[in-house]
């Protein structure tokens, strides 16, 4: 999945100003940068929601245009967990397995994160953390080559997000190409193979974490981003 | 398709509001036949409240509806599923689930005191498919709107406005005009404007039938005096389908380009 040089503005607020980025199998691409620097309307394009004003989002191949089949190849995680709040988990999962129409494997996930309580709840009755399990779980309870995550790791806990983590592997492992925003620097340092810096709309850096590191020379991402976001200031 | 329509339909059929509309109509229709014991002047009433309530609930539940399922619908557009579908199927789910409601809602106790012994079936028929016409017309408005405007506030205010302005005030400036300019041939504008509103097609589809030239209105006359009673029915009915077009490919052309 590549993005070409990619605009997007809502109204005169420019939000995307030229973006490009590629995601490639068994990669996982990080994108960081401060609230207000277009990732989730990154992301939104990518999945065909947003319609960008210039450029091109290419999946498999093919301009993505109105298209929407290529969709049934991404596992995507939106930023906030909305869900219809009448229906019960176990519901809304097979509601969703039967509008995509495509094999599910849910039950290693779901003992993974411990829903198996909550399976019978209505989703309204959930915290937070527990929402963000099931949104993960409609993330990656299809057998996807691309997995789509905004803010993945939002409202979980400590050891949920060792498990989300070792899941993410695994994935990578098997040749899937991932791309999440986040804001946790650590998360990004830890795992990604790629880090893509959005700045207003556009890519301030794109490489690797050690580059990253190198060329803002931070002792570790956290500090190189602080010296990226005071110069920022300072200009 | 299907399925948006089925999940949809599924989850309106849990709603408290849709039984709400149901066992107001049943209420209605058991009352007027209790108090009426007459069959005929029952329809006769139930088109005035037809006429009104389907175009004010179809417009409200329509905005209602639309921005209360903006979270199932952004768990769609995310799917491998075309934009299309997505509110088509939504449309169809609430415009399907509120007219079984008032059609039940009538039918129920018409047929418990007896309409099918008696030559009023067909006024019934028409009285029920204007009805549901009218639901689907102003439920594709209600959505159209809804697209449109992303603030429920404004949503509701102009789709209301709509809902005012072809209840109520279109006919008053109608009238306004036919009396102000009695002296001229007016026939054919009368006739050219009723097309133009659908609330107003209705009241002349179902009073062609209805056969009441006391109720008929001058609209109603002209009507029946050009076109004839079956030719301007099925000139009615045609119209209508095509208020139903109008709106649901304009709100298809909106939600086609949307950002969400």
């Amino acid at each position: 999945m590549i993005v070409r040089d990619l605009y997007k503005s809502y109204g005169k607020h420019q939000v995307l100003k030229g973006v490009s980025l590629s995601l490639e199998p068994g990669q996982i691409t990080a994108v960081l940068g401060p609230n207000g620097s277009g990732k989730t309307t990154l992301i939104k394009c990518m999945l065909g929601m947003v319609i960008g004003q210039k450029g091109e989002i290419v999946a498999n191949g093919k301009n993505i245009g109105h298209d929407y089949l290529y969709r049934k190849d991404i596992g995507y995680l939106p930023q906030i967990a909305r869900f219809p709040e009448n229906l019960k988990v176990r519901e809304l999962v097979s509601m969703v397995k039967d509008l995509r129409n495509q094999p599910v494997e849910y039950s290693a996930l779901v003992s993974r994160f411990g829903l198996e309580p909550f399976m019978q709840k209505p989703l309204r009755n959930l915290s937070g953390g527990t929402r963000q399990k099931v949104n993960i779980l409609l993330a990656f309870m299809f057998d996807s080559g691309y997995y789509i995550l905004d803010e993945p790791t939002a409202g979980l806990d400590p050891l949920s997000l060792q498990r989300f983590k070792e899941m993410l592997l695994n994935e990578k492992n098997r040749g899937k190409a991932v791309l999440m925003t986040t804001h946790m620097v650590h998360l990004a340092e830890e795992m990604a193979d790629e880090v893509v810096f959005l700045l207003e709309g556009r890519v301030y850096f794109q490489g690797g974490v050690k580059e990253l590191k190198d060329k803002y020379n931070g002792m570790n991402l956290e500090s190189a981003i602080a010296n990226i976001l005071s110069l920022q200031e300072h200009a | 398709m299907l399925k948006v329509l089925k999940y949809s339909f599924y989850d309106l059929s849990r709603s408290r509001w849709t039984y709400a509309y149901l066992l107001f109509f049943l209420l209605l229709t058991f009352g007027l036949l209790n108090f009426s014991h007459d069959l005929s002047k029952t329809i006769i009433s139930l088109m005035n409240v037809v006429l009104i309530l389907t175009p004010l609930i179809g417009t409200l539940f329509g905005a209602l509806y639309y921005y209360n399922s903006k979270e199932f619908i952004d768990l769609l557009l995310a799917l491998p599923l075309p934009r299309r579908s997505i509110f088509i199927g939504k449309y169809l789910g609430l415009s399907l689930s509120l007219s079984a409601s008032f059609v039940i809602g009538i039918l129920v106790p018409m047929l418990f005191f007896g309409i099918l012994s008696t030559g009023l079936v067909l006024n019934l028929v028409i009285l029920l498919s204007t009805g549901v016409l009218l639901t689907f017309i102003f439920t594709a408005i209600a959505f159209l709107v809804s697209i449109r405007f992303e603030h429920p506030i404004r949503g509701f205010g102009a789709a209301i406005f709509i809902w005012l302005f072809l209840a109520v005030i279109y006919d008053g400036i109608l009238l306004l005009i036919l009396i102000w300019f009695e002296h001229y041939p007016l026939d054919h504008f009368a006739l050219l404007m009723t097309l133009f509103n659908p609330v107003d097609l209705s009241r002349v589809l179902i009073m062609l039938q209805l056969d009441i030239s006391a109720l008929m209105g001058y609209t109603g006359a002209v009507f029946r005096k050009f076109l004839g009673t079956s030719m301007g029915m099925t000139i009615a009915y045609a119209t209508l389908m095509i208020w139903i077009m109008i709106p649901v490919s304009s709100f298809l052309w909106l939600a086609k380009r949307k950002d969400f």
